[in-house]
């Protein structure tokens, strides 16, 4: 377990260093018309001496070379565009708080509210419980997020009577903004859970629990719900380490200073530091999610195994 | 007992009654003819593989509902333009005695969906631009279809190209969109062709990770182990017995990517990379109409579009799982 662990984490970190380079190369190719906020009026030199100060006339691997050396000391550098001559790294300490305080509560709501309907319905399968669930479910997955969204803010800003931008200091304005974004968690943690809980309900152990005599909720949560729960087990630190990147759609419609839309926002500037800094965030999360998803499954279920044979992902 | 031995002895009767039936001499030695239709009544039904899937998909009155509104759709918008009484969706309309724009006129009878902030036709705009939508979403689904289908046999079956596809899916996931779809835009001249490049190249590789898994899971069955033993071809293997399992699944991703990428494309329009203005797309009403949603009586400009933009997902979706369902032989009869 140990030692597959050391190996993952390793071929990991050579996907990260693939991942930054490729990132790297690919802003390197961005117009240069990006990093002057009024180019038209600059001279040729002018241009030349801005690009040079920002080291861009270099080789690209010396760049690289210069960008890795940098990256290895703990400096992420400082933004350039975004708010010029910050430090990355206190520009992120603001913003991932919050977002993770968001995406967590709404995370939680999602748990907490789609796992046991997943359950009920698969319970109650064929009955109204679950008709009305499916179609909530349908209605969620088929319809765009930003539709949905917008009703939400539209009509929940006026029945609850408050403003429609987010103040941190007022728990009214967290409301909204939680519910919206747990309501696509909600539709897909309950649609999973109901099929898998389906599929484990014909198996051999339910139908001795049944014989036996144990009564339907009690084989429902007690014998079906800790097998069904463990292929969505995978998910769910990636899903609680998402919560970094924030929602783009949520955060700007409530205007909320979050993560969300921030790497869109840097990559539209031209502000390589920061778009170098977001995208090394994100891959970390989502590499240490996938592995963390994979220690929990092998935690909830003794059968699974991540050694030599089982460890094919 | 005494019934079976009965019944035992009535059967043994008949035989020797067969037996010794008196046939005559031609026909004795003569060969017994073949009669192809009694040959072929041991098939018990004439079962068609797609007869029934068609069959068991009508029998879900929803989706064939949503099915014909879906073709209505699709036809009318093709229709409209060419309708009697239509405008351009380009027109800036103007009243011919004053010379002034209609702006933001409410649904009336002259313009039957209201008209936008600068005047031009919504009714015409909504219609060019459900067009434009369906045409990316279909074009961004086959081309997926396509490339996701290829690279994800061959990355689930080839068990030497696995690593190398996994690390490049590893890498390909963690660059972010908005880097490939801004070079993209700068590159090429904005326009439906860029966006539909720009949306295939990064969506075939989900779906390539899709039909990956699902080969994964029938790769090594007993009913491929046996081909291989015999020695078909990896290429008969794959057309012959994996993809025709896989109809289904497919088929449903593919009815799930249309929607997908009309709803991608809000999303690209919303982060201001979308199509230029006088290509009209439901993501670019929508979000002209967002702009005005704190104004109750302007409202009309984004219901509309997000009920027109409602309406083709949710078919899309509801008729994609029902064909799925039935394309799917356990449901057949």
């Amino acid at each position: 377990m140990i030692k597959y662990l050391c190996k993952r984490i390793a071929r990991s970190l050579l996907t990260l260093v693939i991942i930054l380079t490729v990132v790297f190369c690919l802003l390197r190719l961005m117009p240069i018309e990006g990093y002057f906020q009024n180019f038209d009026k600059l001279t040729e030199t002018q241009i030349q001496v801005g690009l040079q100060e920002m080291g861009l006339t270099d080789p690209l691997p010396v760049q690289i070379v210069r960008f890795y050396g940098q990256l290895l000391q703990g400096d992420l550098g400082v933004s350039r565009v975004y708010r010029a001559n910050v430090p990355v790294m206190d520009i992120l300490a603001d913003k991932i708080p919050l977002s993770i305080r968001l995406g967590s509560m709404s995370l939680l709501l999602a748990l907490i509210v789609g796992l046991p309907m997943g359950g009920l319905m698969a319970r109650f399968k064929g009955k109204f419980f679950d008709k009305f669930g499916t179609l909530f479910i349908v209605f969620i997955q088929a319809v765009p997020a930003a539709v949905y969204y917008l009703f939400i803010q539209m009509f929940g800003t006026e029945l609850l009577g408050i403003k429609m931008t987010f103040d941190a200091e007022d728990w009214r304005s967290w409301i909204l903004p939680v519910l919206s974004m747990s309501l696509g968690n909600i539709a897909y943690y309950g649609m999973w859970m109901r099929r898998y809980m389906v599929d484990e309900s014909t198996k051999d152990y339910v139908r001795l629990a049944k014989a036996k005599g144990a009564g339907g909720s009690r084989i429902t949560f007690r014998h079906i719900m800790r097998n069904a729960i463990v292929p969505l087990a995978q998910y769910i630190p990636t899903s609680f380490l998402n919560t970094v990147i924030g929602s783009i759609y949520i955060e700007s419609l409530y205007s909320i200073p979050g993560m969300g839309g921030l790497l869109v926002d840097v990559i539209k500037r031209s502000d390589n530091t920061m778009v170098q800094a977001i995208v090394l965030l994100y891959a970390t999360v989502g590499i240490i999610g996938l592995i963390l998803g994979d220690i929990l499954m092998v935690i909830l279920d003794p059968r699974i195994s991540l050694g030599k044979k089982a460890g094919g992902r | 007992m005494a019934f079976r031995l009965q019944k035992e002895k009535e059967l043994q009767d008949s035989m020797v009654q067969n037996l010794q039936r008196q046939l005559s001499e031609e026909e004795m030695f003569s060969f017994a003819e073949y009669n192809e239709e009694a040959g072929e009544k041991v098939d018990f039904t004439n079962y068609s593989y797609w007869r029934s899937t068609v069959q068991t998909f009508c029998r879900n009155k929803l989706a064939v509902t949503l099915l014909c509104v879906t073709i209505v759709l699709l036809l009318f918008t093709f229709i409209q333009p060419y309708l009697p009484g239509q405008y351009d969706p380009n027109k800036v309309n103007m009243d011919m005695m004053t010379f002034v724009a209609y702006r933001n006129v409410a649904p009336n009878s002259q313009f039957w969906f209201g008209t936008n902030v600068i005047g031009q036709d919504l009714w015409a705009r909504i219609w060019a631009g459900t067009r434009n939508s369906l045409i990316i979403g279909f074009s961004v689904a086959m081309v997926e279809a396509c490339v996701g289908i290829l690279v994800g046999v061959l990355w689930g079956y080839v068990r030497k190209l696995d690593f190398i596809f996994t690390e490049i899916y590893n890498v390909l996931d963690n660059i972010p969109n908005t880097i490939l779809l801004i070079l993209i835009s700068y590159i090429l001249k904005p326009g439906m062709r860029t966006m539909i490049f720009a949306m295939s190249l990064t969506g075939w590789i989900q779906m390539a990770r899709f039909i990956r898994n699902q080969i994964l899971v029938i790769r090594d069955r007993d009913y491929n182990m046996a081909s291989r033993c015999v020695g078909s071809s990896t290429k008969k293997i794959i057309t012959k017995n994996l993809l025709p399992y896989l109809v289904s699944v497919i088929m449903l991703r593919i009815a799930l990517s249309i929607p997908g990428a009309i709803g991608s494309e809000v999303f690209i329009t919303y982060i201001g990379l979308g199509l230029p203005l006088e290509v009209p797309s439901l993501g670019q009403l929508i979000n002209e109409g967002r702009s005005l949603m704190m104004n109750a009586s302007l409202r009309y400009q984004l219901i509309i579009p997000t009920a027109v933009l409602s309406v083709i997902t949710i078919s899309f979706y509801v008729v994609g799982n029902a064909f799925s369902d039935a394309a799917d032989p356990k449901n057949h009869m």
